[in-house]
């Protein structure tokens, strides 16, 4: 008896390992939507009005924060909708369109005076919470209130309300009436809201499409602990507290009001979130169809993607857009002072071996300007340090080298994320670039939790440790060329730690190009000075553009209404449903 | 003859004592590595807290950080006020509302702002549920193939079962747990895919959710049990005593469970008491392979973000539980084997 079962132990081990060897099949067959390779792209795939069903995320890491006023991951932006309404909303369109504004609890676009220093915005009547309770401009205002004036109680949000406000510093927590402390936003009536900025901010619409605008009311705010368990406004619900690191569950929210709400389909009947399950089984899960989506919106794996993209049947279930995201090399400014001697790394860089460093055409395009191609204002073809074959032009590097007094060359380091496989590869194409000009750069990697709080992004410890590169990546809070390059090309937006703008680029003439753009009213003159501005910091060598990234998504069948969704670089959450037939 | 009662009480006073000082010296270490260690590095304390602002931080976003946290305390403060805590309790004040943490209070998570204390012990069912389970078919199956090799040593059955075993040791559990999860799961469908659910909830679903944890788990340290155990065995029969029980006409059962077994198991108790105390304290690469939202899952979290009130609640707890396991494997090493007697 124990030898038979022995038996079947060798016999099932052997048979693993034969299997392994072969390689796994990835469990798709054509795809049953009929859909082609990057359709989601540009299209909706498996359009449906089917409802009921339960939509299953799942995640690797975790919520920066499920409050709305405390959270920057773009996921979790695209996520919060489903509990919580917000002033202005991103059209739901597939591709492009999506960058369009729409509303969502306002009534009508917001109305801004002449020099753009004040928005008049009113919202909808009738709006209603979970619990049947009227939803009032009051709130809103409260909302942002506490999303950015909080004393470091929510300290995970993004400060462009703080920044733009006409408003002196307060604290929420620490006043008794924090509505009327709070004089920047005024409420004429319950149904208006009237923003008073300190200058003019053209695209401050933009602002008002943030999370931190969904109603909050000043008694239902439990500061930090809010989060476990947010009033609704939108179609879903909490069923139960979210349980950090664990899961969040939500259900359909009876008093939302479908006919007030022009971008959520809400076609499941429930949707769960199981969280901290490792990558390359979320991914696997979602290819057996355990799972719907993957939440995080990065797209597969490594692991996967070096499966996906080899399997032809998978192929019509794969959508491979641009993510948004710009992957480049800081150029220190301060550590390599002369523009001359970051000008020839600029020149020295052999573009197409950090391409390959990055996966190849899988993995993104040939990057030879700052904003990516997805932006007005835009120009890919641009290039200011041209050479063969993107092989880099070593005279032109060996030259500038010259010019800035370094005939010999000079040594650096790059700093670089641990635990990035493409990111450290992007160091090592690099550092083999630049050798053929004797620039040696010493690759040294960092916890990447650490990353810009500690080291490439403290400005003592860039100084002090002579780090003149480093590997990094940014998308757009929005997508214009204000919300992608401000803060890491604007003087004002250079920070002591913490810094993304990491190469602390001051450049008098870039700074007033952001000053003239929130300015500007008209969209394309907005994006011709957004073109100076790439043309400049190119010109300055602070930013080294790698690559213009791609994402590789896996869209199961079962999965409805499936597109991308450029403002939010992945599929626009709102409007999935399931149909397991 | 059974100690007398007062001199077990004694025993088991003292090593509880001996347990609370090390509690205290872990505690003292783990807050000298979060806080010493980063300075000796050079970071500031707005760099340590910009760990947890999110992105972009204000620099009054960051000093209201650094204060919130208590980091530009010195190092004695903090640890001081922990203790504290951890004896008296404290308050916190979230926005306008004031939380009482009652002791033994270990605090709010830096990153996720949750209890602590409460999180350890929601998370505590799973990781007793992968630690038991696992503990029981180690014990069970790892002592068995030893003993089966020790009385059949050279046989085949010796040979592949020790050769197993060697397979087993050697085998990291991210990759046994990952096979086991592409093929049993993913591949043949023969389980779901693991997710945790109570045993009073519903049993069924509990067995079918920890059995492949378990058997991966367990699979790494039986393999060691058995060799220990074959090991101790072939000693144990060697013995003078052994001869003479045979000779004496004892039944080859009898002789093996009762006069050889016995004596073997005592190593064998030992490290099984370190064992299951250290996967108690969690269990991190297989709850991080099967997704179980553990102790040890959680432990990995906070250290990645160096959530140190978590980092702190877990190693407390870890080392609380090296300490029980400890001592009731040393209460029971008399029953296991009447030649120990507990030392007063």
């Amino acid at each position: 008896m124990r030898k038979r079962t022995l038996g079947f132990v060798a016999l099932g081990a052997a048979a693993s390992i034969f299997l392994s060897a072969c390689g796994g099949d990835s469990g798709s067959g054509d795809s049953a939507s009929g859909a082609a390779f990057d359709q989601g792209s540009t299209e909706i795939v498996n359009a449906s009005e089917t409802t009921g069903g339960t939509l299953r995320y799942a995640i690797s890491s975790d919520f920066d924060s499920t409050d709305p006023g405390d959270t920057y991951y773009a996921f979790s932006w695209n996520f919060s909708r489903y509990y919580a309404r917000t002033l202005l909303a991103f059209a739901p369109a597939p591709g492009q369109e999506s960058t369009e504004l729409v509303t969502d609890l306002a009534a009508g676009m917001p109305e801004p005076n002449d020099d753009f220093t004040e928005w008049t915005v009113k919202i909808q009547e009738g709006l209603k919470y979970e619990d049947g309770s009227a939803i009032t401009a009051q709130d809103i205002k409260y909302a942002i209130a506490r999303s950015n004036y909080n004393g470091g109680e929510l300290p995970n949000g993004p400060r462009y309300f703080e920044s733009h406000l006409d408003q002196e510093p307060f604290n929420v927590y620490e006043t008794d009436d924090p509505l009327a402390a709070f004089t920047a936003v005024e409420t004429p009536d319950d149904h208006t809201l009237v923003f008073h900025l300190k200058e003019s901010f053209s695209e401050f619409p933009y602002v008002l499409t943030q999370p931190q605008t969904a109603p909050v009311p000043v008694d239902a705010d439990r500061g930090a602990l809010y989060k476990e368990n947010v009033l609704s406004s939108g179609p879903y619900k909490f069923d139960g507290s979210y349980e950090p690191g664990v899961k969040l569950d939500l259900v359909r929210n009876e008093n939302w009001d479908g006919a007030t709400d022009p971008i959520r389909t809400a076609l499941p009947d429930e949707i769960t979130v199981e969280i901290g399950v490792d990558q390359d089984e979320i991914d696997q899960r979602l290819v057996n169809g355990e799972i719907d989506v993957d939440l995080s919106g990065n797209g597969v794996g490594p692991t996967m993607k070096s499966q996906l993209i080899t399997d032809e049947a998978a192929q019509a279930n794969l959508d491979n857009p641009y993510s948004g995201a710009l992957r480049y090399v800081n150029i220190h400014t301060p550590v390599i002072e002369d523009v001359a001697c970051r000008q020839a790394i600029m020149y020295a860089a052999d573009r197409d071996s950090l391409h390959r460093a990055w996966g190849g055409d899988s993995g993104g395009d040939i990057a030879t300007n700052l904003l990516p191609p997805t932006l007005d204002g835009s120009d890919p073809e641009s290039d200011l340090y041209p050479s063969e074959d993107n092989k880099g032009d070593l005279e032109a590097a060996q030259a500038k080298l010259e010019e800035c007094g370094e005939d010999d060359g000079f040594s650096t380091n790059i700093a670089v994320r641990d635990g990035r496989p493409n990111d450290i590869a992007t160091a090592e194409a690099l550092q083999e670039a630049l050798k053929r000009v004797n620039i040696e750069a010493e690759i040294q990697t960092f916890p990447a939790e650490d990353f810009f709080a500690q080291y490439a992004g403290s400005q003592d410890y860039v100084r002090e440790n002579d780090i003149g590169l480093s590997v990094s990546g940014w998308g757009p809070d929005w997508a214009t060329g204000y919300g992608f390059a401000y803060k890491i090309t604007a003087g004002d937006a250079i920070q002591e730690t913490g810094n993304y703008n990491t190469a602390e680029l001051d450049d008098p003439e870039v700074n007033e190009l952001w000053e003239e753009a929130l300015r500007t009213e008209a969209p394309d003159e907005r994006a011709n000075l957004y073109e100076q501005i790439d043309t400049l910091v190119m010109e300055q060598a602070a930013i080294l553009p790698v690559v213009f990234d791609r994402s590789m998504f896996y869209r199961s069948d079962e999965l409805t209404n499936v597109y991308y969704s450029a403002a939010y670089m992945m599929y626009d959450f709102m409007a999935l449903g399931v149909d397991r037939g | 003859m059974p100690p007398p009662l007062t001199e077990m009480l004694n025993y088991i006073l003292r090593r509880l004592g001996a347990g609370l000082l090390l509690l205290a010296v872990v505690t003292a270490v783990t807050f000298w590595i979060f806080f010493v260690l980063p300075k000796w590095a050079g970071v500031t304390p707005r760099g340590m807290a910009a760990l947890y602002v999110g992105k972009a931080p204000t620099p009054e976003a960051l000093d209201a950080t650094v204060e919130r946290l208590g980091l530009d305390q010195p190092v004695v403060v903090q640890f001081f006020n922990f203790v504290k805590d951890l004896i008296f309790g404290t308050e916190y004040v979230f926005g306008r509302e004031t939380v009482e943490c009652a002791a033994p209070c270990l605090g709010y998570s830096f990153t996720t702002n949750s209890p602590v204390l409460e999180q350890l012990l929601s998370r505590l069912p799973v990781t007793v549920s992968l630690a038991l389970g696992a503990a029981v078919i180690w014990l069970i199956g790892g002592v068995a193939v030893g003993v089966l090799s020790a009385v059949r040593k050279g046989s085949l059955f010796d040979r592949l079962a020790m050769g197993t075993a060697l397979v087993g040791v050697s085998l990291p559990i991210y990759f046994t747990g990952l096979l086991a999860l592409a093929f049993v799961v993913h591949s043949w469908k023969l389980l779901p895919v693991p997710r945790y659910v109570p045993l009073a909830e519903d049993p069924g679903a509990w067995f079918t959710a920890m059995i492949l944890p378990w058997i991966t788990l367990a699979f790494l340290h039986a393999a060691q049990y058995a060799r220990q155990t074959r090991a101790g065995m072939l000693e144990v029969l060697g013995e003078d005593y052994i001869r003479t029980a045979r000779a004496k006409g004892l039944s080859e059962r009898k002789v093996i469970f009762k006069h050889a077994l016995r004596p073997a198991l005592t190593p064998i108790l030992t490290i099984f008491g370190l064992d299951v105390g250290l996967v108690l304290g969690g269990a991190v690469l297989t709850e991080k392979v099967f997704s179980l939202k553990g102790i040890g899952a959680y432990a990995i979290d906070a250290i990645i973000g160096k959530d140190l009130p978590v980092v702190l609640g877990v190693t407390l707890l870890g080392a609380v539980f090296i300490v029980i396991c400890n001592l009731v494997v040393d209460l029971l090493y008399p029953l296991v084997d009447p030649r120990v007697r507990i030392a007063a």
